[in-house]
C-alpha cells in the first residue's frame, strides 16, 4: 500500500502533504494540550513496536497465506487518534528513509492513506462511538474488523485516486478501483482479525491501556459528537470533491472508448485540473516533444540521445574522478 | 525469520555508512535534504514520454555514488520494495496506450515509452533517497528538519522510533525464533496464539516505554533532546554544493542536455 515517488505527480504530492500536515498540526496541538509528557516516549516506542510487529507472519486458518497487523487501528485503540497518528507518521518516515518503502515525495500521500484513515476515521468514527457505553470482547472484535476493513478500503481508494489524478496509469479509473478494492477487502478482514486478537489480549491483561476505557467510566463525552460530525463532513466534502474532479475529467471510461471509436489517437484532457496541469507542464518544459515528432535531424533522435547521454555520463564520471584525485592529494598533504 | 534479520542488518549497514567521515557526509544535512527533494520533484515532473530528458537526470546518482564511495549494488536491494508495484502499474500502459510516437523514423508504442519513464522515475527517486540516508545520519536529518521548523514533538518521535526499531526487531526475532523452534514446520504464527504472542510483546514494549521515559526524566528530559541544540555550521562549500546541484538539476530539467550534446557531436561528425 506504500506509494512510491514515481506514482505521484508533484501537484498531487503537494496537495496531500498539505492535508497531512494540517492533520499533524492538529494532532500535535491535541497532544500538547494533554499535559502528560509521558505520551511522547510511549508514542516513539509504540511506533517501533508496530514496525517490528508487522514483521511477524500470522497464518490465516483455512488458507495457505499469511497476514500482518494493522498499525493505524492498533495504535489509535491504544494511544488515541492524535498520539496514534503521530506514532504512525514516525513509522512511515522511518520506513521511507531506511527501507525505501514509499518515498520522500509520496510521504504526504502515505501518511494520508494509511495513518489518517487508520487513526482519525478508525478511532474517532468507529472505535470511540462503539466503546462509549462500555467495552466488551464482542465490541473490540467488531470495531477492529470494521475499522480495519473501512480504513483499508479508504486507503486503497485514495491510492487509486492519487495514481489516476497523477496521470501515471492508462488504466480506466473504474477498472483500477475494481482491482484495488476487493483485494484490500480481504486483507482488511484478516488484519482486523489479527488486530482484534491483540487488543482482546490487552483487554484481558491490562484493560486500562485501551483508549476510551477510562473515559467511559468518567462518562466524559465532551467533544466526541461534534468532532465526529466535523470529521464526517470534512471527509464527505473531501471524497465528494475528489470524486467530482475525477468525474469531470473522466466520467466513466465511456469517453475513452468513444475516442477509440472515432479514431483519435490523442486523448483529450477535458477536466479543469488537467488543463491547469497541462499549462504548468508546458511552462516547465521548454521543448516538450523534442525527442519524437519535431526532430528533423539526419542522424536521428535516438542516435543524438545515446551519444549525448554517453558524453554526459563520461564527463560526469571524469569530473568526479578529478575531484576525488584532488581531494586525496589534499588529504595526503 | 530472515526478513527480520535482513531489516536489522539494513539498519546497521545504513547507520555505519552514514557515520563515516567522508566529504559528502560532511555536507550540511539541510542542503542534502533540499537537493534530494528538488531532484525527486524534477524527476517525477518529467512528461511521461520524455525518456531522453529523464535519462539525463542520471548524473546526480552517478556523481554522488562516486563521491560518497557507496556500493551501487547494495542500493539495488532497496528497489525490491517499491519497484514491483511501480512495474505492475506501468506494465499495463503498453497494452492500454496504443498511440505511437516517431523516433528516428521508426514507430514506437507510446505505452512502452511511458512504462520505461515510470520505471526510471521509480529507480531514480529510490536511489536519491538512499543516497541521502546513506550519507546523512538520522540525527543530522532530524536537525535539518528542525531547521525547517518541524515541531520538536515530531522530531523526538522520529528519533525514538528509529532508536527503538532495532531493539524491538531483535525482540521480535527472539520471540519468533523461540516459536518456530517449538512449532517446527509452520509457515507463520497460528491463529490460537495471535493475541497472546503479539500481546506479550506489546505489554513488554509499553513497560519498556515507561522505563525509557523515567530514565529520560532522570537525565533531565524536558521535551526535546539536548544534542539538537548543537549547531552544525554552514560552510561556504555547502553553499557551492547546493548552488551547483540546484543549477544542474534545473538545467537538465529544462533542456534536453543529452540530446543537444549528441546533436552537436553528430553535426561535427557530419
Amino acid at each position: 500500500m506504500h506509494m512510491a515517488d514515481a506514482l505521484v505527480a508533484p501537484a498531487v504530492a503537494g496537495t496531500l502533504y498539505i492535508c497531512s500536515t494540517t492533520a499533524a498540526a492538529y494532532s500535535i496541538k491535541q497532544v500538547r494540550l494533554d499535559t502528560d509528557t509521558k505520551k511522547v516516549p510511549v508514542m516513539g516506542v509504540m511506533g517501533a513496536f508496530v514496525f517490528a510487529a508487522q514483521m511477524i507472519n500470522f497464518t490465516v486458518p483455512g488458507t495457505g497465506s499469511s497476514g500482518h497487523l494493522c498499525g493505524g487501528m492498533l495504535l489509535s485503540a491504544l494511544l488515541g487518534p492524535y498520539a496514534g497518528f503521530m506514532a504512525m507518521i514516525g513509522v512511515l518516515f522511518v520506513q521511507c528513509l531506511l527501507f525505501g518503502d514509499g518515498g520522500l515525495l509520496a510521504l504526504g500521500c502515505n501518511i494520508w492513506n494509511m495513518a489518517f484513515y487508520g487513526c482519525f476515521i478508525g478511532a474517532l468514527l468507529i472505535w470511540k462511538p462503539m466503546m462509549r457505553s462500555g467495552v466488551s470482547k464482542t465490541k473490540i472484535t467488531a470495531a477492529s474488523i470494521i475499522g480495519c476493513v473501512l480504513t483499508l478500503q479508504l486507503g486503497a481508494f485514495s491510492v487509486a485516486v492519487e495514481t489516476f489524478v497523477s496521470g501515471i496509469t492508462e488504466l480506466p479509473f473504474v477498472t483500477f478501483i475494481a482491482a484495488m478494492l476487493p483485494i484490500h477487502l480481504a486483507i482488511g478482514f484478516v488484519e482486523g482479525l489479527i488486530t482484534a486478537a491483540v487488543l482482546l489480549f490487552v483487554y484481558e491483561a491490562r484493560p486500562e491501556l485501551l483508549f476510551c476505557h477510562c473515559e467511559t467510566e468518567r462518562k466524559d463525552g465532551r467533544f466526541s459528537f461534534k468532532n465526529t460530525l466535523v470529521i464526517l463532513a470534512a471527509t464527505s466534502v473531501l471524497i465528494g470533491g475528489v470524486l467530482s474532479l475525477t468525474a469531470s475529467s473522466y466520467p466513466d471510461g465511456l469517453e475513452w472508448s468513444i475516442e477509440r471509436l472515432t479514431g483519435t489517437t490523442q486523448l483529450e484532457a477535458t477536466g479543469e485540473i488537467q488543463k491547469a496541469a497541462g499549462s504548468v507542464q508546458e511552462f516547465t518544459s521548454l521543448l516538450p516533444d523534442y525527442g519524437f515528432k519535431g526532430s528533423e535531424s539526419e542522424l536521428g533522435t535516438a542516435f543524438s540521445g545515446i551519444v549525448g547521454g554517453l558524453v554526459v555520463v563520461i564527463v560526469c564520471v571524469g569530473i568526479c574522478y578529478i575531484f576525488k584525485f584532488f581531494r586525496k592529494k589534499k588529504r595526503h598533504e | 525469520m530472515s526478513k527480520i534479520n535482513n531489516a536489522i542488518y539494513e539498519i546497521h549497514a545504513i547507520d555505519a555508512l552514514a557515520s563515516k567521515d567522508r566529504w559528502v557526509n560532511r555536507i550540511h544535512p539541510l542542503v542534502k535534504l533540499i537537493i534530494t527533494v528538488v531532484y525527486i520533484l524534477a524527476v517525477v515532473s518529467f512528461p511521461k514520454y520524455d525518456v531522453i530528458g529523464l535519462a539525463g537526470m542520471v548524473i546526480y546518482p552517478i556523481a554522488v555514488f562516486m563521491l560518497s564511495e557507496l556500493s551501487f549494488w547494495d542500493s539495488l536491494r532497496r528497489l525490491r520494495v517499491v519497484l514491483p508495484f511501480v512495474c505492475l502499474i506501468g506494465i499495463l500502459n503498453p497494452l492500454l496506450d496504443k498511440n505511437t510516437v516517431l523516433i528516428a523514423g521508426t514507430e514506437i508504442s507510446a505505452g512502452v515509452l511511458s512504462m520505461i519513464t515510470l520505471i526510471i522515475k521509480g529507480i531514480f527517486s529510490v536511489l536519491a533517497s538512499y543516497l541521502l540516508i546513506a550519507t546523512t545520519s538520522i540525527e543530522k536529518l532530524c536537525y535539518a528538519l528542525r531547521l525547517l521548523h518541524i515541531p520538536k514533538v515530531m522530531i523526538t518521535q522520529f528519533l525514538l522510533t528509529y532508536r527503538y526499531i532495532t531493539v524491538l526487531l531483535e525482540e521480535v526475532n527472539r520471540i519468533t525464533q523461540a516459536y518456530s523452534l517449538r512449532a517446527p514446520g509452520q509457515k507463520g504464527v497460528q491463529f490460537k496464539v495471535w493475541g497472546s504472542l503479539t500481546g506479550q510483546l506489546l505489554l513488554r514494549s509499553m513497560d519498556r516505554a515507561n522505563n525509557v521515559y523515567e530514565n529520560m526524566l532522570l537525565r533531565g528530559y524536558q521535551g526535546d533532546f539536548m544534542h539538537m541544540r548543537e549547531r552544525i555550521a554552514f560552510r561556504w562549500h555547502d553553499m557551492i554544493y547546493f548552488l551547483f546541484w540546484a543549477s544542474m538539476i534545473l538545467l537538465f530539467r529544462m533542456y534536453p542536455v543529452m540530446w543537444i550534446i549528441g546533436n552537436l557531436i553528430g553535426g561535427m561528425l557530419a
